[in-house]
């Protein structure tokens, strides 16, 4: 299975389920690690595909991670063949745009091992997994409102300034102490 | 407190269940874990696993840190086995920038990634007798061969716990003059340990009934769950990455995977002993070929280290299972996007499952075969 | 009031002479039993500490106890997270008096590493009064040792009579310090100002 290169999967894809809209994503560093970029709405038929079809067997989604990009948030699953001893094959999920309609399907019914990640993405970037079985914060508390690994997230102010007289940290001690 | 929301039924009345919550403050959760518990009797009928008690914000710091500053947070990823955490990361920056490693280097980096393992192991066995209610023996007989090991860790690098030793395209330093023979010295001794342990513990009737037929887990559960490393192993999966992707030198060594048959607590258990043997071999074999030569890429600046943008994931076998890292780089001196795939987290996929019908006491033996470590499920 | 010079040469004949004062704090500086709780990776080091090479028994600390309730000495060993933190001030809470706290390796100190963290805590003595402080990250066992040792040097000259008491023997000062709440962006309040007070920047300026 030497083959296995994200062109022949899309391919494959594309003779089974002709109406799934698949692209491939270059990646131009020299990992050459490139993507297969699917439709959001056509994720859970492409995934079930992926890994029940007998020459890619891609059984063993081993990493799910999110991206905040400034005009949408990413989901990338990392998938391998345990059986046919393959992979990575990099699937790469988009929302529609941050804000109101940062969702994406979950794909914790195809491979359990999205669960805990899945969730930890939801609560750390604000993806909305749809279909995920058990969609919680899974790090922070449930009271907290933010999702602090988007790039524009404001950690709370609770830095003690050391007494040093230079630089931001002086500016910043003024200011704490004039409130 | 919003412990009364984790269970989406309640208790009715007339209820004959108790919801437990056993932990983040509990002797046997190896750390600040915590799971909600509902036993009927004694028996387990539902189990959450609530996360994030030791959530340290790694991925948020290493974003706003130098690619290379985020190699000493690795350390404290999984801090029983820093050697290893060094690698994965190095590993992945490596995939990501296209670098070639010095032999030497990867021989090195042999040696610090079995001790790692070798020692993660014996703490494990200690552990694994304390979950079971034998503490402090056990314990103290593990923990006393893992210091033999720290030291030579300390002399290396010059940290016990903490090794920040690899380097994008090397390792920082060299072995000290007579380490590597002073190391084969003390690993001539260890299989006297491990037999000690295996005649006490291999045949311990308690132990057999304790761990035998506890936490039964299918190789095919293991696989769609993302299992990893020992776990997915003592479920019967020939899945090792250094023989998958066959990273470093690994290809060059002679070495075994076991695997298990049953796929329960004493596979697991027993798994970690056998584990150890295969990385006394690899060790010897390491220590034996390792040659002269750099243990730096000189073509790679760590410092002001800027890979070309894209992304990359890459992985290593620890002693623990599969740790990845997901790194995106947008070509400036800070990563855009640095995620871990820990595999303590992703082993804990099925703990309900496992424990489900269980004694509430199996749960404590469950979850310490999995053999977790809190600073990288919460990370 | 003792004559150290008349107790010297009572001993030399064989007479044990001591103050009241003295035979309590002999007897609770040498069997401090620590809660058996740890957060992160200095929770190893304590471990080991407590293991075979390093034997914390030799000081009297080995009997680690599970419960708060039975323990004296509170080992806040690793990064106190924002979510654990209102856990460890109620695990303080619950353990009886007289009790110590040693705020040990950087991330109970101040945050160490992990400072810039939007989870972490800056410091366990924002919320309750810390006793002994062991930097490192994480401490060698023997820096363990040592902050234990000065622990049972701060113990023996506790006074339990006159103007300069101690914190348990003090009627008016709290055994229990307020638990913070989850909030929705921090927890609630920040610290607490009886206990904690921001460092004034310098004014040199």
């Amino acid at each position: 299975m030497s083959t296995l290169t994200p062109d022949n999967i899309i391919s494959r894809i594309a003779s089974a389920l002709p109406n799934a809209r698949v692209e491939l994503v270059n990646n131009p560093s020299p990992s050459a690690q490139h993507a297969l970029l699917v439709h959001r709405d056509d994720a859970l038929q492409v995934a079930e595909f992926l890994r029940d079809d007998p020459e890619l067997l891609l059984d063993y989604a081993s990493d799910v991670s999110g991206v905040d990009y400034p005009e949408y948030l990413e989901a990338v699953y990392h998938l391998y063949s345990i059986r046919r001893k393959t992979g990575p094959i990099t699937l790469k999920l988009r929302t529609g745009n941050r804000t109101d309609d940062a969702r994406v399907p979950s794909l914790t019914p195809v491979w359990k091992s999205a669960e805990f990640q899945e969730r930890e993405a939801y609560d750390l970037l604000g993806i909305r997994f749809e279909g995920h079985p058990d969609l919680r914060r899974l790090l922070m508390w449930d009271e907290f409102e933010d999702h602090p690994l988007r790039k524009d997230y404001v950690a709370p102010e609770d830095y003690e300034y050391e007494p040093t007289p230079h630089g931001a940290v002086a500016q910043k001690a003024t200011a704490a102490r004039a409130q | 407190m919003s412990s009364q929301t984790f269970f989406s039924t309640s208790v009715g009345a007339g209820a004959t269940t108790l919801d437990v919550s056993l932990g983040p403050q509990h002797p046997s959760t190896h750390g600040v874990f915590r799971m909600n518990v509902r036993l009927d009797g004694e028996t387990v009928v539902a189990l959450q696993p609530v996360f994030g008690y030791l959530h340290r914000n790694h991925e948020k710091i290493a974003e706003g840190n130098s690619w290379l500053a985020s190699m000493p947070y690795t350390d404290r990823l999984d801090y029983i086995c820093s050697g290893t955490n060094n690698w994965a990361y190095a590993r992945a920056v490596e995939v990501l920038a296209g670098i070639e490693v010095p032999e030497r280097a990867e021989y090195l980096r042999v040696i610090v990634g079995e001790l790692t393992r070798l020692q993660n192991h014996t703490a494990f066995l200690g552990f694994m007798l304390g979950d079971l209610g034998g503490w402090g023996s056990a314990l103290m007989y593990g923990f006393r061969e893992r210091e033999k090991i720290l030291n030579f860790f300390e002399e290396l690098t010059g940290a016990r716990m903490m090794l920040n030793y690899m380097r994008f395209g090397g390792v920082r330093c060299d072995a000290p003059a007579g380490w590597l023979g002073r190391v084969k010295e003390y690993l001539a001794t260890y299989p006297a340990f491990l037999d000690e342990m295996e005649k006490f513990l291999v045949g311990n009737e308690i132990l057999l009934s304790r761990l035998q037929g506890v936490g039964v887990l299918s190789a095919e559960r293991a696989i769609n769950a993302g299992l990893s490393g020992p776990v997915l192993r003592a479920s019967g999966v020939d899945y090792d990455i250094r023989k998958v992707d066959g990273y470093g030198v690994y290809p060059k060594l002679k070495f075994r995977v076991p695997r298990g048959e049953v796929g329960d607590c004493y596979d697991r258990f027993m798994l970690r002993i056998l584990e150890a043997r295969e990385t006394l071999k690899i060790l010897s074999q390491a220590l034996e070929q390792i040659p002269e030569g750099p243990i730096q890429n000189p073509a790679v600046k760590n410092r002001m280290f800027k890979p070309a943008a894209g992304e990359a994931y890459g992985r290593i076998e620890c002693p623990k299972g599969e740790l990845g890292f997901h790194l995106v780089s947008d070509g400036t001196e800070k990563p855009y996007r640095y995620h871990v795939r820990p595999p303590s987290l992703i082993n804990l996929t099925l703990l309900e499952e496992m424990c489900l019908g269980s004694k509430i006491a199996d749960v404590i033996v469950i979850l310490g075969s999995i053999d977790i470590v809190l600073g990288e499920v919460d990370r | 009031m003792t004559d150290e010079a008349l107790k010297s040469e009572l001993e030399k004949r064989g007479i044990f002479v001591t103050s009241l004062e003295d035979l309590y704090n002999w007897g609770r500086k040498n069997s401090l039993w620590p809660m058996q709780f740890g957060l992160a990776c200095c929770a190893i080091e304590m471990i080991a500490a407590a293991a075979a090479r390093f034997d914390m028994a030799r000081f009297g600390a080995e009997v680690f106890r599970p419960s708060p309730r039975q323990a004296d000495l509170m080992l806040v060993a690793g990064t106190v997270t924002k979510k654990m933190a209102p856990l460890v001030v109620r695990l303080y809470n619950q353990m009886p008096e007289p009790k110590y706290v040693i705020a040990m390796g950087a991330c109970a100190i101040s945050g160490g590493p992990f400072k810039e963290g939007y989870n972490v805590l800056k410091g366990i003595d924002r919320y309750i009064p810390v006793d002994v402080y062991i930097p490192g990250c994480p401490p060698r066992p023997e820096a363990l040792l040592e902050g234990l040792i000065t622990l049972q040097k701060k113990i023996e000259k506790q006074r339990l009579f006159g103007k300069t008491l101690p914190r348990h023997a003090d009627p008016e000062a709290p055994t229990s310090y307020p638990v913070p709440a989850y909030g929705p962006h921090d927890l609630e309040p920040a610290y607490n100002p009886k206990v904690f007070c921001p460092p004034c920047p310098n004014t040199r300026e």
